[in-house]
Parts: structure tokens; C-alpha cells; sequence
């Protein structure tokens, strides 16, 4: 199944790059992607470690099993306002 | 149409919004502009702007959310609640929001609660612009997922 990454803010510019894909063997989870990501950019683990998960929009647990075509977003701390 | 939210690439009017939140039963709107605050870094540069980036699919989704759950909490009459994306420059508002109501305190209350809620879990992000080309991205509230 494929899975939709989105990056944002410091972590986009980290990582210098807004949106990536992954293909991942069925059962995987939130946590499954963001080990993929630290591998394939080490250097983001400390905003890793700080950022929230949103599936689909909507903020989710690291255990959740994904589906394909879902989009997962990593939401560094918000400073909107 | 019973609340406008919206995340905006344009310049956002405070007269609109108050217009908008007009509503012949209220006894009081309350306005709250959120404005780029001119600054000096460590380094003695001044602040230009404050570029903002959004992931609108979900910030809009959330602001949809605090509006309902402000209507859960007071009599709210009219809702405006709006947010920048792009470069505000000193002094612009990158945050509107306009809440009327039958009495005053509640327009107050809801005014506040909603700045309040909309910074520190909005899927929004600013990063400071400085006078010799330098960026520096604001420290956050970290989000702490409610469990569903």
C-alpha cells in the first residue's frame, strides 16, 4: 500500500522536502512511516521527537494501522496567531 | 452562512468582519486583531514581517471545530474567525476574530477562548523576518494528541 507524508514548517525546511511516499507492506502503522523517515533523513530526529501525527487530518496515536492512499502529516509545534 | 472562518492569502479587513458579525439581537460585538509586533533579535535587526504557513486541509477543519465548540460553550450570534497565510508586515493583523452576542461578557469570554485555542492547537506556523534577510521560525506549542 502507499502512504502520503506531509512535512511542514521547520520540518519541511529540515528535511527539504514537503511531500514524500512510501510504500509499506500491509499492517503498518504511524510509527512504521516515521521509522522509513528517519532513515531516509536522520537529521530531522529531534523535530521528529517534538511533532504530532495526523492521519487524514486528524490528530492520531503512532500504534494506528494505516490504509492505502491515507495521509499522514507530521505537525511540529503550532505557533499560529 | 452562520460563522465565516477562513485561512486567507489577502489582507484581512477588521471593518468586514465586524459588518459580517452585525446581528440585530446583539447587545455587544467583540473584535480581537492579532498584529505583527515590530522587534529587535539578539542581533539588533529588526522585525519586517512574519511569513505564515499553514496545512489548510486540517487548519480549517479546526477552526470549523473551535467555532462549534464556542457555540457549546456561550450564545454566540454571529462567529468571524480568520487567519493569514503569507507575509504579514509589522502592525498588519494576521488574526481576526469577531464574536456578538446578546450581552457583553460573553462576547469577551468567547473572544478570548478562541485566540487562546487557536494558537496552541491550529495547524499554523510563522517564522520571523528580519531586516538583513534572516529567518527564525517561533517556538511552538507542542501538540498533545486528545485520545479518541
Amino acid at each position: 500500500m502507499r502512504v502520503t507524508v506531509k512535512l511542514f514548517a521547520m520540518l519541511r525546511e529540515k528535511a527539504g522536502v514537503s511531500t514524500l511516499s512510501f510504500d509499506l507492506p500491509e499492517n503498518s502503522t504511524v510509527d512504521t512511516v516515521l521509522q522509513r523517515l528517519l532513515e531516509a533523513h536522520p537529521d530531522i530526529s529531534q523535530l521528529l521527537a517534538k511533532a504530532a501525527c495526523a492521519l487524514n487530518q486528524a490528530y492520531s496515536p503512532r500504534s494506528t494501522v494505516l490504509q492505502d492512499g491515507d495521509e499522514l502529516a507530521l505537525i511540529p509545534p503550532v505557533s499560529g496567531g | 452562512m452562520i460563522d465565516w472562518i477562513e485561512l486567507s492569502p489577502s489582507p484581512l479587513s477588521a471593518a468586514t468582519a465586524v459588518d459580517f458579525a452585525t446581528d440585530p439581537s446583539a447587545g455587544g460585538i467583540d473584535l480581537f486583531l492579532g498584529t505583527t509586533r515590530g522587534e529587535k533579535n539578539t542581533a539588533g535587526k529588526d522585525l519586517i514581517a512574519l511569513d505564515y504557513e499553514a496545512y489548510p486541509e486540517m487548519a480549517v477543519g479546526q477552526m470549523r471545530d473551535l467555532a462549534v465548540r464556542a457555540r457549546d460553550q456561550w450564545p454566540i450570534l454571529k462567529l468571524v474567525l480568520l487567519h493569514r497565510t503569507g507575509r504579514v508586515g509589522v502592525g498588519e493583523p494576521s488574526v481576526v476574530i469577531a464574536v456578538s452576542t446578546a450581552h457583553r461578557a460573553a462576547s469577551f469570554e468567547a473572544c478570548r477562548w478562541l485566540i487562546d485555542k487557536l494558537k496552541t492547537e491550529v495547524a499554523v506556523w510563522k517564522k520571523e523576518v528580519w531586516a538583513d534577510g534572516s529567518t527564525s521560525w517561533v517556538d511552538g506549542h507542542e501538540i498533545e494528541p486528545r485520545q479518541p
